[in-house]
């Protein structure tokens, strides 16, 4: 499905795309899960990993990029990234508050520091990934309704 | 002064946009260009003269920032704008599949 | 847990469900319609558990910082009386409307969908209740306008699309006011904090800003609550939803977004003066007049409601735009009985339009003996909104025509009063053309609505008639509690920032 030259763009196109792809998603994950120590975040990073996709989608044709990402898959992905995000603000209950920043806050420019900001940015980055996706998917296959 | 008119100045286009014509998908880019404008404005209300991107980086101390506040607001605002522009530009599509066209004036079934 | 850690599970609760239902909702069958029944029920029961929680409350408030953080620096959730009045009344709304559509949107494909966006909606509407900071309302704000904007699109039928077009272009431009007044209240008090903004703003002279940002959330909430210049998308868009996000539309959000944010911006932030209440008491008059008068030609059994829900708005407008402790009684009261009788009424003409298919008035007829209990709670309801005695309508009218009076404005009291007459006339007209006379033949045998719609319509019915109770002197807090607030004015900022500090 990926070689065939019937669909998506021109050879030149798809070989840079393939060569491409895998650096821009891992720029996004880079982005995501460095949020909380240098500028960008879940949202920033979201939106380059969906991006990633959306290239594939170009340069191949809608077929080859549903077939890594369905929209079933898009939209359970985006609703778990959610409650995800819902949870980690409900720990803030164990220590007395909602959103309340249980974890052990690290020293400041670490990795692993800031609490259950990376966790938030790991599950935002999800949600706009998918989400930007599902909605991009939604807008190039309009469904011919009954 | 003259950034704060200018704002006004591109906010107004985006209404003309949304107000005059006909076009629906021409009226969503007014909304875009309407959305983007009060966004520039309130970011540039965050502005201090000199000063330098909120981040706080290793070693480095940093006197004279802008005000961060607004930008994280801008943001929140411009995913906000995502999703109605995501929404209004499915709509479009469907109406399109339903009346055959992008013409305000051809569509309307309601007295409004 | 702590008794206050309730204040954020309104916004918790309707979040949760939605991407839940959103998950499982595909997989396993019926589950989503579980999920809605828990979780509004739960909102409910909270909602009120909270009204009773408030009142042995310090102060009659609860503020709760999220995260830890006090005020004026991080997000805080304000319930006093006004939001927590707000809060029952949606949340009581909002159950009986789920309930109806677990029968009513069997019509529709894709429940699950259906009750991701009203879940989300609710959630919207109660954030914008309960929050405690500006740009936060905003937000919620948008939430709750999206959902609905999806919501009326939600039959993709062409006049739906059309109605969801103009309604989501009109949405947008009032949103967009709306931000550009927050930024400029930002920048002149550098805070978002509705309790540190009203304590800033209070010693903080400045020509201009202020009577600025109040004419652009004139605007902008005007254009959410649809008072009359700003009317044009509001009987298009809400004939087009399904019959119970009319009602959602119809009987809370517009008073939601509109109303409550107008009063608690114009009252408790930047201070009533008596300009905006010249202003406020007029378009009230205005949209009461013009809605009622443009409902009496309509032959659109939803789209005369959607007109005659301007009027009823007008109502409430006026009377908490007379400023005075008895003009403010009667504008919340009778948000919160227009809040149950216009959901009633929009849930009865669902109830129709399933039965019959139909819900031009002159297609339809007779109905009342093949649908008797919806044609008794259509009458009650009727009663209701038109002001005839023992019911709720007619005490919170009376209200607020005293109001008018004791303040002087005997031209608005005659507003108020031909309105009433008007809206009786209407509503007659409703009641001669769909259930009164002959049956239609091809009406002929058409079965009264399933379990769940009749049930939610009765209910709301039986309070409508008790609503007038709210008013004895033992259950007059609900009332007083809300009425105290706006009048609290700007005093509002020392009493919320006091009650933070406390641990």
């Amino acid at each position: 499905m990926i070689d065939n030259p019937k669909s998506g763009m021109t050879l030149i196109v798809k070989t840079i795309t393939r060569l491409t792809v895998g650096l821009i998603l891992l720029f996004g994950i880079y982005i995501i899960l460095h949020g909380h120590v240098s500028p960008g975040g879940g949202f920033a990073g979201g939106v380059i990993v969906a991006l990633s996709f959306v290239h594939l989608m170009l340069a191949f044709g809608k077929d080859v990029a549903i077939s890594k990402v369905s929209k079933n898959l898009a939209s359970s992905l985006e609703s778990i990234a959610a409650l995800m995000f819902l949870s980690i603000a409900l720990l803030g209950f164990l220590g007395g508050s909602f959103f309340l920043n249980i974890l052990p806050k690290g020293t400041p420019f670490n990795l692993f520091s800031a609490g259950i900001i990376p966790l938030c940015n790991i599950a935002i980055g999800i949600k706009v990934g998918v989400g930007l996706f599902a909605i991009f998917l939604t807008l190039v296959i309009v469904e011919k309704s009954k | 002064m003259t950034l704060y008119f200018l704002c006004l100045m591109l906010f107004c286009v985006g209404l003309y946009g949304v107000l005059r014509k006909r076009n629906i998908i021409k009226m969503i880019v007014g909304l875009g260009i309407m959305e983007y404008a009060m966004n520039l404005f309130f970011v540039l209300m965050g502005y201090r003269f000199d000063g330098r991107a909120p981040i706080y980086a290793k070693d480095q101390e940093i006197l004279n920032m802008v005000d961060p506040l607004p930008q994280a607001l801008v943001l929140t605002s411009i995913v906000i704008g995502l999703a109605v522009t995501a929404l209004i530009i499915s709509i479009a599509l469907r109406i399109y599949e339903k009346y055959g066209t992008f013409d305000i004036t051809k569509i309307k079934k309601l007295k409004g | 847990m702590k008794a206050i850690d309730i204040i954020p599970l309104f916004v918790i609760i309707p979040l949760a469900a939605a991407f839940l239902i959103s998950l499982v909702g595909r997989f396993i069958k019926r589950s989503s319609e579980v999920i809605i029944f828990i979780s509004s029920l739960a909102l409910l029961g909270f909602s009120i558990y909270a009204r009773f929680l408030l009142n042995s409350a310090p102060g009659k408030i609860l503020v709760y910082k999220i995260g830890g953080w006090a005020p004026p620096f991080g997000i805080c959730m304000v319930m006093d009386g006004l939001s927590s009045f707000m809060l029952v009344t949606v949340n009581l709304i909002a159950f009986f409307v789920a309930v109806y559509s677990l029968s009513y949107m069997n019509q529709y494909t894709d429940k699950p969908k259906f009750f991701t966006l009203f879940s989300l909606m609710v959630c919207g509407m109660n954030g914008v209740i309960i929050t405690g900071d500006l740009f936060n309302l905003y937000v919620f704000l948008e939430i709750a306008s999206i959902a609905s904007y999806a919501l009326v699109a939600f039959g993709t039928e062409a006049e739906e699309l059309e109605a969801s077009f103009k309604y989501a272009i009109m949405g947008s431009i009032a949103s967009a006011f709306i931000f550009i007044g927050i930024a400029f209240l930002y920048s002149f008090t550098s805070t978002l904090n509705m309790a540190d903004m009203a304590r800033i703003l209070a010693y903080k002279q400045n020509a201009w800003v202020i009577p600025f940002t109040g004419v652009l959330f004139l605007m902008g909430f005007g254009l959410k609550s649809s008072l009359v210049p700003f009317h044009a998308w509001l009987p298009d868009a809400h004939p087009a939803a399904p019959a119970s996000i009319s009602a959602m539309l119809s009987g809370i959000l517009i008073k939601t977004l509109g109303v409550y944010s107008l009063v608690r911006i114009f009252f408790n932030i930047i201070g009533s003066t008596q300009g905006y209440l010249t202003v406020l008491m007029f378009l009230g008059a205005v949209s009461m007049i013009v809605g009622v008068m443009l409902a009496l030609s309509q032959w659109d059994l939803k789209r005369l409601l959607a007109y005659s829900s301007i009027s009823q708005v007008g109502y409430v407008v006026l009377g908490i735009g007379l400023g005075t402790p008895l003009g403010i009684l009667g504008g919340l009261f009778h948000l919160f009985n227009h809040s149950v009788f216009k959901s009633l009424l929009f849930l009865n003409s669902g109830s129709v339009d399933y039965a019959a298919g139909t819900r031009d008035l002159k297609e339809t007829g007779g109905l009342g003996k093949l649908m008797p209990v919806t044609a008794k709670t259509n009458l009650i309801a009727s009663m209701a909104i038109a002001g005839i005695p023992p019911f709720s309508g007619f005490f919170s009218k009376l209200i607020i025509i005293i109001a008018c009076i004791q303040k002087g404005h005997f031209g608005y009291g005659l507003c108020a009063v031909i309105g009433s007459i008007l809206t009786l006339v209407t509503f007659m007209k409703v009641q001669k053309f769909v259930f009164l006379g002959d049956v239609k033949d091809k009406l002929k045998n058409i079965k009264e609505a399933p379990f769940a719609m009749v049930f939610s319509t009765v209910c709301l019915a039986i309070i409508c008639v008790l609503g007038g109770l709210m008013l004895l002197p033992s259950l007059r807090f609900f009332l007083d509690g809300a009425v105290a607030v706006v009048l609290k004015g700007t005093s509002y900022a020392g009493i919320v920032l006091e009650a933070a500090s406390r641990p």
